[in-house]
């Protein structure tokens, strides 16, 4: 039974590791457009979509770099 | 015009030089609108990032700040073929929004929590039953307490303070049980864990907690997205006033930043936005929306004018002014508040089981304890016994009875296009036996129609449609949509006559009988319809004559006949002219209708149906109507109507139809007859439950089953909610 002092804090830590999870995409705002999110699964990747991530990337790099 | 156009209201500057604006969008339907909003967006270099929100059907977009002009993300969206509007998010939407993140973090803590304290508890469970050491199942149990308290002190504050809050103001809600179940479950497991005991309910406590919130979650995702919608009306409906910046410098404001004072221009065809006098200017108002009267009245200088009344045919000048004493303004808010007062508070279904239910749950665990020390128990027996007793009665269905149907009702009525201001009202609409319709805008569209459009030669139609987009009259306005037409001619407008151009060397007008020399066949469209407004169209030496009125709601005859059928009542409470109310009356076959109806007349009308025990549903649009909505057991108003009347009213309806009423009706009728199917399997449940734990039998094993199997039965009967009798089934439900 020596066992249960590896098992029981791993199975904690996986758990309390979902837990994490769970509270960090809720944070991130992955639950705000549930219906969309089912749609964007299906749409294919392409310049214009990519190229604005570019750009806002950039921006928020410069605004970062702005508050240092 | 575009230059006028102010959004600084409505825009947001985040950190590091980025704006932002929330758009709500008319028309995104699927994944390929989104996508050619985003494309589309992208597009404009200085975008940085546009993402539309599918579920609210809203588009944020955010840029450098100043870098480029916000109308410009508003011209491309209408390029791309969607009506955009700026979107005020306010206040109170971001309450809502942190109020469900909270709601989320608490389930899934409380989830969480339960999935790994159950984990331990099947282990000691079915170590009981073989070879567990009552070192190892101490180690569990102390294991379980260390998840489960600092978990139930996280997850439980909503219903600690709601149960607080209750209690301080000498109330019983439903959180005071769940607040008393929930800590002694975890006192009582802590004190038999302290004691090597077999059995402690760490994971009952926790997993209550988990469904409660499940519960509350649902409730509130409910209420979100009723407010997201309603929330998009107010912005579609775009209320953007013309102010006076300077004497000559005219802008486009949002009417929310106008304020006492502020003098606006109202141009001809345009709705007045604000309450106000009329300081400069002298035209004709169509204040159907205010008041029912389909005639349009005079304004001249000092006439007030109110939001949401019609400007027809000249520009005025209005001074912004509160509502003042005496005018009609004012007297509606005072009735509407009179009426919100006296509204006999409804005792919700799930409050008047709260109310039942908390006495007698305490009093059983009370008389159980007492029972087994009679019996010659002992007292630590007995006080486990008794929190047996109070843990597998702890309203764990009962929390999901109610909530469940009506996040399931509010979906199945928003798909038939009705938008619920609250919960409660799917259980107020579901007893009504009278119904009372107002007239105008309501049983009619509130928009005026040509009638005659059959009569008129296609062609003449369409040249006719092409001149009258050059006015904004709201006769004209009526032909151009009649004939679809989409390519202006060029034409000039004479103030207070109508239009005139040419096509192929032809001289076409459009306006007033006299000015097209229509006076006789004009005469002739009144006389056969007192109700109808002649408009005249004159080609070369012909004319035609078009008959604009407002036409009752396309399937408005079958939907009261139908409703009449299923037993209701029906009248119809009008401001209108007698004429004009007995007509609509005549063709809907409604035989009781009052015209002329003052406010206070329809609240007078209200009472006496009251006295004579009917409960009253009213559908009205106008701001007269709104305190009559407020002071009836039930409400529904329309999209399109005036602001205090949708706030007064317990839903609202979207489209040109009439059928939203009654499938809110039949909705709501089938949500309570499952909500009261499910108080009662709930009520079930305790009477199994409650005498296996009154006899000790109750152990933790028997009350995790007991309380997920019917948590599970109350949530699939709700789902029933759903399959919603489709329109040619409507009325055999």
């Amino acid at each position: 039974m020596e066992v249960l002092i590896y098992l029981v804090p791993l199975a904690l830590t996986l758990g309390l590791m979902g837990l994490g999870a769970f509270l960090w995409s809720l944070k991130n705002g992955q639950y705000e457009d549930l219906d969309g999110a089912a749609w964007r699964a299906i749409m294919d990747d392409d310049s214009r979509v990519a190229r604005i991530d570019e750009r806002s990337s950039v921006a928020h790099a410069t605004s970062k770099s702005a508050e240092h | 015009m575009t230059d006028l156009r102010d959004f600084s209201h409505f825009v947001r500057h985040l950190d590091g030089g980025i704006a932002r604006m929330d758009l709500a969008v008319e028309g995104i339907r699927c994944g390929g609108c989104m996508r050619a909003i985003e494309d589309g967006l992208a597009e404009i270099p200085q975008t940085i990032r546009a993402r539309v929100n599918m579920t609210d059907r809203r588009v944020a977009v955010e840029w450098r700040d100043g870098s480029v002009d916000p109308a410009r993300f508003i011209d491309c969206l209408s390029e791309l073929g969607y009506r955009a509007y700026p979107y005020d998010s306010g206040r109170s939407t971001c309450d809502e929004e942190q109020e469900m993140r909270t709601l989320l973090r608490c389930l899934g803590v409380a989830a969480f929590a339960a999935m790994n304290v159950m984990l331990l508890s099947v282990a000691v469970w079915s170590g009981n039953v073989s070879d567990i050491t009552p070192e190892q199942r101490d180690f569990f149990h102390w294991l379980s307490a260390l998840i489960a308290l600092p978990a139930a002190a996280y997850a439980g504050r909503p219903f600690f303070h709601s149960a607080i809050r209750a209690v301080m103001a000498r109330r019983l809600n439903m959180d005071v049980p769940i607040t008393v179940g929930v800590l002694l479950a975890l006192g009582m497991s802590v004190v038999e864990t302290w004691h090597h005991a077999e059995h402690a309910y760490f994971d009952s406590a926790l997993m209550l907690l988990t469904f409660l919130l499940v519960g509350r979650t649902l409730e509130q995702a409910m209420r979100r997205r009723t407010q997201a919608v309603a929330g998009n009306l107010a912005a579609l409906r775009a209320e953007t006033a013309t102010k006076f910046v300077s004497a000559h410098e005219l802008r486009n404001v949002p009417v929310a930043s106008l304020g006492p004072g502020e003098v606006v221009l109202v141009r001809p065809g345009e709705r007045v936005a604000v309450d106000g006098v009329v300081i400069d200017g002298r035209s004709q108002i169509d204040q159907s929306l205010v008041t029912g009267e389909t005639m349009p009245v005079g304004a001249a200088k000092g006439s007030q004018v109110y939001a949401g009344t019609l400007n027809i045919s000249g520009t005025l000048r209005v001074r912004v002014s509160a509502a003042e004493r005496g005018t009609l303004l004012d007297e509606v808010t005072r009735m509407l508040d009179r009426a919100l007062e006296a509204r006999t508070r409804y005792v919700r279904l799930a409050d008047r089981a709260a109310r039942l239910y908390s006495p007698l749950v305490h009093a059983a665990a009370l008389a159980t304890m007492l029972g087994w020390v009679a019996f010659g128990a002992s007292w630590h027996d007995a006080i486990i016994t008794a929190i047996a007793v109070l843990i597998i009665t702890c309203p764990c269905a009962l929390g999901l009875a109610i909530p469940a149907v009506q996040v399931v009702a509010s979906g199945a009525l928003f798909r038939s296009g009705v938008l619920l201001n609250s919960g409660e009202a799917i259980e107020r609409l579901a007893d009504v036996d009278t119904i009372l319709f107002d007239k105008t805008g309501t049983l009619t569209l509130p928009e005026a129609e040509v009638i005659n459009a059959a009569e008129i030669p296609p062609d003449r139609l369409i040249l006719a449609g092409r001149l009258a987009l050059a006015s904004r009259h709201p006769l004209a306005a009526a032909v151009a949509r009649a004939a679809k037409a989409k390519v202006p001619l060029n034409a000039v407008e004479e103030p207070g006559q109508g239009v005139c151009g040419e096509w192929q060397g032809i001289e076409l007008k459009l306006g007033r009988p006299s000015f097209c020399g229509a006076e006789r066949a004009a005469e002739a469209i009144v006389q056969a319809d007192p109700e109808a407004s002649a408009i005249a169209f004159q080609y070369g030496t012909e004319f035609h004559v078009f008959a604009v009125r407002q036409r009752l709601r396309s399937d408005a005859v079958d939907i009261v006949a139908g409703l009449k059928r299923k037993g209701f009542a029906i009248e119809i409470l009008s401001g209108d002219r007698p004429t004009a109310v007995g007509h609509a009356a005549r063709m809907l076959k409604i035989d009781v209708w009052h015209a002329g109806m003052t406010p206070a007349d329809k609240i007078a009308r209200i009472g006496a149906l009251h006295a004579q025990g009917r409960k009253v549903l009213m559908v009205g649009d106008g701001l007269n109507d709104a305190p009559s909505l407020a002071a009836a057991d039930a409400s529904l108003s329309i999209a399109s109507a005036a602001h205090v009347t949708q706030t007064a009213a317990d839903a609202v309806f979207l489209g040109d139809r009439l059928s939203p009423v009654a499938a809110a009706i039949m909705i709501a009728r089938r949500a309570k007859r499952l909500m009261r199917e499910n108080l009662l399997l709930a009520v079930a449940y305790n009477a199994i439950a409650v005498p296996i734990a009154i006899l000790g039998l109750a152990s933790p094993l028997i009350a995790a089953l007991a309380m997920s199997g019917s948590s599970i039965l109350v949530t699939m009967n709700a789902l029933r909610a759903n399959n919603l009798p489709g329109e040619p089934q409507l009325w055999k439900c």
